[in-house]
């Protein structure tokens, strides 16, 4: 049988026989004669689809040009499950963005068959606006997860909010299934979760909506009253309130897992309100392996009313200067804090606060400090009472004072040595 | 027959520790040294006012030094490529000797020399004389490819011999019989060009903060590094007092001397010797007593074979960050119009002096990029291109790479805060009321914030804000929580890290070649000059992005199943086997982004497990 190539390979009926056979048939020319190449155009649909899966598209766009076989199987659903969408303009961004033809392609031939599907949106307003485009037009398909990804400004927020509303509650209605959900920084409000809750309450599992201003604590309270199985959150403390812990606490409610709490100051001198340590206890006792991860963006002396008292958190970050005294009510109040990063600190040594963080915080295992200042020695007492659990220890050079005990070329050992693995401090160009 | 010499003077603007120089002279009977003004690559290169002073001068004074030796500077205006095959011909030329460029356009261009010269029977010498070590036997250590840390770096060259010493400068007695033939109309010819004749206008230029030259240079080294050596010492090595002091331009700064090569890296780095033995008897110094030197030395060993050093696009050692394009933001910054005093003052002694302290470099790259901003970091380095005196090619860029955290393994999660860290340095705000007099009377307490102050205190202050003075163009809480957010997306991405912990998104800086056995038996700190272990131990090195526990540990971001095919990190050049290892035992290594075969299976692995359960929400 004379092997034929690939450009007249259009009539081979391959997709219509069974796996096995074509097998068969891919593989019988070269077990007859050495010299010839097996036939790619009749490989079966299962192992092209195997083969697509580690083509990018654009690979794989290519491929279907080949031959009806292959075109076929670019077509197939399984390929076209997860989707993300890059929406660009050359005015704004440096990346390419996805095809409109593609786009037009995907809604017209596979919106049926999406499932995890992400927008990446560049700064400018007309790329939100595309995505919103595209958000309205999948009707007929059942989401899992949805994710709005601003990659710079937050575009969403500037388009009109009753047009970004009824896009992403066409997939609200339509989707009946959805699991995760991230829409950080867009202009979702109370009405429209609403209809979320209304639509998906028995499958959302993930909420991230990390600084939408529409939300109020009552809309994210709904949320919480009515999807039992929820056990990612992560909202900005201006929504967190005792009712939201007394109500992920619940008995209907499934354990939470992790509750992210971005606290960010809007203006100066900003008061922020206190949650009740009985609320905190609540949810502890719900879920007690809970992860509670609480990023500061705030002002030195808007502290006031955090750390007062015990609060589960596990993760710390603060983004700006934060002051002795709150590190040293960190130390007192944070008994499962897992990971803490300062990224900046006033002019004295946090020696105290160090070691007292190392001898309350048992469960410590990553610290990261950017502009402040140790001590060598309370440097090194401090891995020494962690010791091998530190598992991550990103300190920046300028951080440690050398003193009497330690020289900063000594330190890096004396750390090593109590972490038991080499340990350098980070550096920065001094050029 | 007669040897007729030229040196061709690029950067290494100076007579002392000049070997190529030496080279020409030698045994020569007539000997010529040019520098070419290259009208196009002047062009090209964009380079402001201050940067072609500088050059100009350190012309002046080469030209000058070459007269006190019978001798003199052949300025010639034109592309080398052009003009060379003419000269040859010209000038009888039977040697062309010139310093060696580590970069890939100088050598690329210098390889078009050499042919030219060997067409025309001309011998070609080079020296390396603008880095303290041969940057080919660094990668060789390192297996190959340019270290990517700069604690990796520091464990090479510590494995090296030291650098060479400085030669001799040329001297009459050096040149013997060689002269320099000239022509009567060398001025009109060959003379060192004026600004003015350049084109500038140098009407309203003020006096140079930082005058070119190797004169200059030399006399710079001598007060920084003595006669009083423990004045000296503090001066250079104690723990620079928080004031704004460092901020201004020192009459001692080196860096722009060291850029044009008016100061000899090696001279320095034998002073800095020099003056630690004086000061401290009885030790050997440690390597980062070098550390500026060598922070200079890494960025040209990492530039050395990457033509695409200075872009995102294409770069293999670049990490992809979907940077904002927004050109009106990119002008607030680069003209000292953002709002933010301390950020705009910096800007302004860069624009007006040419020279900006590091810790100033910190503040307003981070501002401009991964902080504040957005923008991206290709944008800032042309701003610091045109206008920071000493802003080498791949020094430039590779600053950039580290302050935007593309490259180079750097903290992401700390960004500079624009009002808080220049407090830290300058609390009463010294260095703001210098650059910007408009701002004189805030006082200290707002000076780093005038927007919050009270309106009275805008009136006392003769200086309102949002008319005097522009508001701040960002909110610093809230771009820096949505930039924090994206790097660490970035970044997990990369280390296909899914947990909360935000330190474990961080690349590990900590590669060292020394093996963790060596640290566990550090009982007694080993002399930093150890034997040479770097190749042995190269195998172990593996990416930094790939342990265990980051696999292994929490699954819960919002997980979007990858894209089988798509990577970041574009670089070829890693083994399957290498990957392997980095899997099983989790050891961190510096050639980094890692590319190969196996790092996308396990991608894929993960990606067909998450579509297998048909859940991103990956359990």
């Amino acid at each position: 049988m004379k092997r034929r190539l690939s450009g007249d390979c259009e009539d081979s009926p391959s997709s219509c026989e069974g796996p096995a056979e074509s097998c068969k048939r891919v593989r019988q020319p070269a077990e007859d004669s050495g010299d010839v190449l097996p036939d790619w155009a009749r490989l079966p649909q299962e192992m092209l689809l195997h083969i697509f899966q580690y083509l990018p598209l654009l690979d794989r766009a290519f491929a279907s040009q080949v031959c009806r076989g292959w075109n076929e199987a670019f077509h197939m659903p399984e390929l076209w499950r997860c989707f993300e969408f890059e929406l660009n303009q050359p005015a704004s961004s440096y990346l390419k963005a996805t095809h409109p033809d593609l786009i037009k392609q995907i809604i017209k031939r596979h919106s049926n068959h999406l499932q995890y599907v992400s927008f990446k949106v560049d700064s400018s307003t007309e790329s939100a606006e595309a995505a919103c485009d595209i958000l309205s037009q999948l009707v007929n398909c059942s989401l899992k997860t949805l994710g709005l990804i601003s990659t710079a400004r937050p575009s969403f927020m500037e388009l009109p909010k009753s047009h970004f509303i009824s896009a992403l509650t066409v997939v609200f209605v339509n989707s009946k299934s959805l699991s995760s959900l991230k829409i950080d920084d867009t202009p979702v409000d109370d009405p429209s979760l609403k209809v979320l809750v209304a639509n998906n309450s028995d499958t959302l599992k993930l909420l991230k909506m990390s600084s939408c201003p529409h939300v109020s604590p009552a809309g994210i309270l709904c949320v919480a009253d009515q999807c039992h199985g929820l056990r990612e959150l992560a909202l900005n403390y201006h929504l967190l309130s005792d009712e939201l812990l007394l109500a992920l606490s619940s008995e209907k409610h499934v354990h939470l897992e992790h509750l992210r709490i971005d606290v960010v100051s809007e203006n100066p001198g900003q008061q922020f309100h206190t949650i009740k340590k009985s609320s905190w206890d609540a949810m502890v006792r719900h879920s007690p392996k809970f992860n509670l991860v609480m990023y500061f963006f705030l002002y030195e002396d808007e502290f006031g009313p955090f750390f007062r008292d015990e609060i589960p958190v596990t993760h710390l970050y603060f983004g700006r200067s934060v002051s002795k005294e709150v590190l040293g009510r960190v130390g007192m109040n944070c008994p499962r804090l897992v990971e803490l990063v300062v990224c900046a600190n006033g002019l004295r040594p946090l020696d105290e606060e160090l070691i007292r963080i190392a001898e309350r915080c048992q469960h410590l295992s990553a610290i990261g400090l950017g502009e402040c200042e140790v001590s060598c020695s309370a440097f090194v007492e401090f891995v020494k009472m962690c010791g091998r659990r530190l598992s991550q220890l990103s300190i920046m050079e300028e951080v440690l004072i050398p003193d009497h005990k330690y020289s900063l070329d000594e330190i890096h050992w004396e750390v090593s040595k109590h972490l038991g693995r080499v340990w350098f401090p980070d550096m920065m160009p001094t050029w | 027959m007669s040897i007729n010499s030229i040196h061709w003077f690029r950067k290494g603007l100076r007579l002392h520790d000049n070997p190529a120089l030496l080279e020409a002279a030698r045994g020569s009977h007539t000997l010529r040294c040019v520098y070419f003004l290259d009208p196009w690559f002047a062009g090209a290169s964009n380079r402001g006012v201050n940067r072609w002073r500088f050059l100009l001068q350190c012309l002046e004074d080469l030209d000058s030094s070459l007269r006190k030796l019978n001798s003199c500077l052949f300025v010639i205006r034109g592309q080398p490529a052009n003009i060379f095959p003419r000269l040859f011909k010209e000038w009888k030329v039977s040697r062309l000797t010139f310093e060696s460029d580590s970069e890939p356009f100088g050598k690329e261009r210098d390889a078009a020399i050499k042919k030219l010269a060997s067409e025309a029977g001309v011998e070609v010498i080079t020296k390396i004389s603008h880095t303290l070590y041969d940057l080919n036997r660094i990668t060789e250590l390192n297996g190959g490819q340019p270290p990517l840390t700069y604690k990796r770096f520091q464990t090479l060259v510590s494995s090296m011999e030291p650098p060479e010493p400085p030669r001799e400068p040329l001297t009459r007695e050096l040149l013997g019989d060689c002269v320099t033939p000239v022509s009567g109309n060398h001025r009109e010819r060959y003379g060192v060009p004026l600004l003015e004749e350049l084109g500038f206008d140098t009407e309203s230029l003020a006096p140079a903060v930082w005058p070119g030259g190797e004169s200059e240079a030399l006399m710079r080294l001598e007060r920084q590094l003595g006669p009083d050596a423990t004045a000296a010492w503090q001066e250079n090595f104690e723990r620079p007092k928080m004031s704004s002091s460092p901020l201004l331009a020192s009459p001692l700064g080196l860096s722009p001397y060291l850029r044009f090569g008016c100061l000899s890296c090696r001279l320095f780095y034998y002073k800095l010797t020099e003056l630690y033995n004086k000061v401290k008897k009885n030790t050997s110094p440690s390597i980062s007593l070098y550390d500026k030197l060598l922070w200079r030395e890494f960025f040209y060993t990492a530039a050395s074979n990457n033509p695409r050093f200075d872009r995102m696009e294409g770069n293999p050692i670049c990490i992809r960050i979907p940077w904002d394009r927004n050109p009106e933001a990119l002008a607030k910054w680069a003209e000292a119009k953002t709002g933010f005093p301390w950020i705009d003052a910096i800007m302004t002694q860069l624009r007006q002096e040419g020279w900006i302290h590091h810790l100033a470099r910190h503040a307003v790259a981070c501002f401009l990029t991964r902080g504040d901003l957005w923008i991206s970091w290709e944008e800032g380095m042309k701003v610091f291109e045109e206008l920071l005196l000493d802003a080498d090619w791949s020094v430039n860029a590779g600053s950039w790479l580290c302050h935007s955290c593309s490259s180079f393994f750097q903290q992401f999660f700390h960004c500079y805060c624009p009002v808080g860290f220049g407090r830290r340095i300058d609390p009463n705000g010294d260095f703001i009321r210098c650059y910007l007099p408009v701002l004189r009377d805030f006082p200290a307490k707002f000076i780093y914030d005038p927007w919050n102050a009270p309106d009275e205190v805008q009136r006392a202050a003769k200086c309102v804000i949002g008319v005097d003075y522009p508001k701040p163009m960002v909110n610093h809480a809230e771009a820096s929580r949505l930039n924090i957010e994206r790097m660490r997306q970035i970044y997990q991405q990369l280390s296909r890290y899914r947990g909360l912990s935000l330190l474990a998104a961080v690349p590990s800086n900590h590669m060292e070649v020394v093996g963790v056995s060596e640290a566990q038996g550090a009982a007694a700190p080993p002399t930093r000059r150890r034997p040479r272990s770097g190749t042995s131990t190269h195998r172990h090195r593996t990416s930094p992005y790939t342990t265990p526990s980051d696999l292994s540990e929490h699954n819960h971001e919002f997980a979007i199943p990858q894209q089988p095919g798509r990577l970041i990190w574009p670089v070829g050049g890693g083994t399957g086997k290498r990957e392997r290892e980095a899997e099983h035992n989790g050891c961190h290594g510096d050639d980094g982004p890692s590319p190969s075969s196996s790092a996308l299976k396990a991608q894929d692995d993960e990606k067909r497990r998450e579509d297998g359960e048909g859940v991103a929400f990956s359990s």
